[in-house]
């Protein structure tokens, strides 16, 4: 109860909120829909097959949920069809075959071949020297990789989980993001860091961390979030091709959706969001796994009669600001759904730059849905109200559209 | 021994590069002859070696490679006082951390190897970078914040580079240039071209986890790596014991051989540079311990004399000093007269003055480098303030 009653008062931190009306359907109506919807149901009992079950009710949602939104549709085209790991593992193949100065590090990607499976094989076909299992020293071997893309190889390291590169923060922060500024333009780090973060299921404080809003901060490091099969792949490539360092954001909970991808090559922006449902009522901001939440509830709303614009923000940092702009100017509301932590996440910045930039075009105070300020908890319950929920999302927008 | 004499006189060239038009040509001339004698000086403190053999106490030089020690070492001790003196007068501020008494681990260092290897350092950079051919102008230059300074005036005295002959920085946090270093040796293993990498640390450094996890990976991927600890016997102001069980860095890598060398002995140095080059090339990572000594504090707010004597310091001038040690060996093997040396020291002291005077016309950076250099190419958005009031977004 208490914790509930924490959530409704974090959430009416952001303007005049009734916490009643959010409180009553987190509480009643939110297990069952989300029983219904499938990934939301984090009672685990963690065993493999469990798992790929789940995941395959969570492809049948994203992909009913990718084939409702009108943009970037790509399923009636003709292409092949593959997982979320398969794409980042095929736009990292193909960047290899491309460019002998990609290399890839980190905990088990060789012989092992990841522990999400995004590397695998590569170990066989590109062999020891490019496909490095590294000791468990993320600050040493990311150190290493920026040291490496300092004299023009690129790397791309991966972090097991999220949680560990904060055991290489200093490597990222002082070296990797500051090494181009500090030298005058002498030296350029092509590296990628990537790695798999987020709320999954039950998998404790330390495994569910989403560190964008600590990486935020560091000037020169460019973040990106890929959300579907389609722009994983387009993102990696991209990542890997850019001339900066560039965090790219991975979501437990997203590696098995299931898209129908181009067979041609392709690579996505860095720097651009993506429109996932245009609409005219408000803007909804979201990015990584909260945007099937924010389709779920979209649903819903479509519903209730409201027609909400819903875009993928995608590039954390910096944000496309000429996408969400020319929807604030469309909509004149936003909320912004994330996965992130409530104090100095993502939300937060992107609700100063959208408050800096386009205040004038707000026709009502911005309302940010993001995760309570706690260590996830084990807990399932718990765990799920930890993060924001689709029943939350469409209280907020019937808030917003008062 | 060609190899050795062709990198010394290229260093030597490039430190007159700058001002050279008006530096008596005569004397110059003179002095730098192209005496390639060769010349066997013993060490005076032998190798001690940790798993490997120790290489020779013989070292074979030139006289033309004696006297360009002499003035590069010269050079760099001026360069570090005029620095202190600057830093005194306000014009520079900030961290300055200064490199006299250690000289003849720069250039010892530099004679044994190619520009075509890799040098990474931490904050005391400014004669490493000047030993890798970088000039006078851009130190003083990037120390007093201009536009000429090697970083544009953005790094400051922890942040000197010099992309073009090797030089990979100039890092501000203690050890983290350690696995940088590493990464350097791995790149270089994954172009098979033949180069090592010689990553500096100090004896503070050599009690961080990071230096350990690297060593490791280094060892296990055989990577051209050799890891050099100056020991200067101070971290900041905790002395080595203090800081370290077993202060004998060179066998702290356990399975990595070491070698513990006299880091006040350039020729000494270079002997070891040579071996540990060879050493790495054919069976991975070594570290070498360099013996040295600092003459300042840790930066210019240690008065440097709080937790050693002035004794201790003086001392070491007297007895252990790296130009006076070469001072010596050029005399007694008349190479030079004793008026000469002290005409090369009036000569170099002309070039670091008139590189002062240069780096004082140098204007500082505009505005607009604020920006530049966040990314390697300009976005959309220019980069984020730390007020976020440089986001904006141009609408249509």
């Amino acid at each position: 109860m208490a914790t509930i009653v924490g959530a409704a008062t974090a959430l009416s931190a952001s303007k005049s909120f009734d916490s009643r009306k959010l409180r009553l359907p987190s509480r009643r109506s939110l297990p069952v829909s989300e029983r219904k919807g499938s990934f939301l149901v984090v009672r685990s009992d963690g065993s493999e097959v469990h798992k790929v079950h789940r995941a395959q009710k969570l492809i049948a949602n994203a992909v009913a949920t990718k084939a409702d939104s009108s943009a970037a549709s790509t399923a009636s085209k003709p292409g092949h069809e593959l997982l979320l790991f398969e794409a980042l593992r095929e736009g990292l193949e193909e960047e290899m075959d491309r460019d002998p100065t990609v290399c890839v590090m980190g905990e088990d990607v060789g012989h092992y071949g990841g522990s999400y499976k995004v590397t695998k094989g590569l170990a066989t076909k590109y062999g020891d020297l490019r496909v490095l299992d590294t000791p468990i020293a993320e600050n040493s071997f990311t150190g290493m990789g920026i040291g490496a893309a300092m004299t023009g190889l690129r790397p791309i390291v991966e972090g097991m989980n999220m949680g560990f590169l904060l055991l290489a923060f200093n490597q990222i922060s002082n070296n990797c993001g500051m090494l181009h500024y500090t030298s005058g333009g002498q030296f350029k780090i092509p590296i990628v860091i990537r790695g798999p973060g987020g709320v999954g299921r039950q998998l404790g404080a330390e495994h569910s961390q989403r560190l964008e809003s600590y990486f935020q901060s560091i000037p020169g490091i460019q973040m990106v979030a890929c959300s579907t099969p389609y722009n994983a792949k387009g993102l990696m490539k991209a990542a890997i091709r850019s001339e900066n360092p560039v965090i790219l954001f991975e979501h437990v909970l997203l590696y098995n959706l299931k898209e129908r991808i181009p067979d041609e090559e392709y690579v996505c922006s860095l720097e651009e969001a993506e429109m996932v449902r245009p609409g005219e009522h408000v803007t909804i901001l979201t990015y990584s796994r909260m945007r099937y939440h924010v389709m779920q509830a979209a649903k819903t709303l479509v519903n209730k009669g409201y027609d909400p614009e819903v875009i993928d923000i995608r590039s954390l940092k910096p944000f496309d600001l000429h996408t969400i702009g020319n929807s604030v100017k469309k909509t004149h509301r936003v909320l912004i759904v994330e996965e992130c932590m409530r104090t100095g996440g993502i939300g937060a910045s992107l609700t100063a730059a959208i408050t800096e930039n386009f205040n004038d075009y707000l026709d009502a105070p911005i309302i940010c849905l993001s995760s309570q300020d706690v260590p996830t908890p084990y807990a399932g319950t718990l765990e799920e109200w930890t993060v924001v929920q689709p029943a939350q999302i469409v209280t907020a927008v019937e808030q917003l559209c008062q | 021994m060609a190899l050795a004499h062709v990198a010394s006189s290229t260093s030597r060239s490039n430190l007159l590069r700058p001002i050279s038009a008006f530096v008596f040509p005569n004397l110059r001339r003179q002095l730098s002859t192209d005496d390639t004698r060769t010349l066997t000086i013993e060490t005076s403190v032998p190798f001690t070696s940790h798993k490997c053999e120790s290489p020779s106490r013989s070292v074979e030089t030139t006289p033309s490679e004696l006297l360009s020690f002499f003035r590069d070492m010269a050079t760099m001790r001026r360069m570090e006082i005029a620095a202190d003196s600057l830093y005194k007068a306000k014009l520079i501020r900030g961290f300055c951390h200064l490199y006299d008494g250690q000289e003849a681990v720069a250039v010892g260092m530099e004679a044994a190897i190619t520009k075509k290897d890799s040098i990474i350092t931490a904050y005391r950079d400014h004669c490493t970078f000047l030993g890798r051919g970088g000039t006078l102008l851009e130190v003083f230059s990037e120390l007093m914040g201009r536009i000429d300074g090697c970083s544009k005036g953005k790094g400051g005295s922890m942040h000197f580079y010099k992309k073009d002959s090797g030089f990979y920085g100039g890092h501000g946090i203690v050890g983290a240039q350690i696995p940088l270093g590493c990464g350097l040796a791995f790149a270089q293993k994954y172009k098979k071209d033949g180069t090592v990498t010689f990553a500096l640390y100090g004896d503070g450094a050599a009690n961080q986890g990071q230096l350990f996890e690297a060593l490791n990976i280094s060892a296990l991927w055989d990577l051209p790596a050799i890891l050099v600890c100056e020991n200067n016997h101070y971290g900041m102001g905790t002395a080595e014991w203090r800081a370290a069980k077993s202060p004998s860095y060179y066998k702290r890598g356990d399975y990595v051989p070491g070698l513990k060398v006299d880091g006040m002995d350039a020729l000494a140095v270079k002997q070891a540079c040579k071996f540990a080059k060879e050493h790495a090339l054919k069976n991975g990572p070594i570290i070498l311990e360099m013996d040295t000594y600092r003459y300042h504090g840790h930066s210019m707010s240690d008065p440097g004399s709080t937790y050693r004597t002035r004794d201790e310091i003086s001392g070491v001038r007297q007895e252990r000093d790296p130009i006076e040690r070469i001072r010596k060996l050029i005399l007694s093997h008349d190479l030079a007269t004793e008026k000469e040396l002290k005409d090369t020291e009036k000569e170099v002291r002309k070039l670091v003055d008139d590189a002062i005077a240069q780096a004082k016309e140098s204007p500082m950076p505009e505005p607009h480098e604020l920006f530049s250099n966040v990314y390697a190419k300009g976005y959309g958005v220019e980069a984020f303030g730390a007020d976020r009031k440089e986001v904006r977004a141009v609408l249509p």
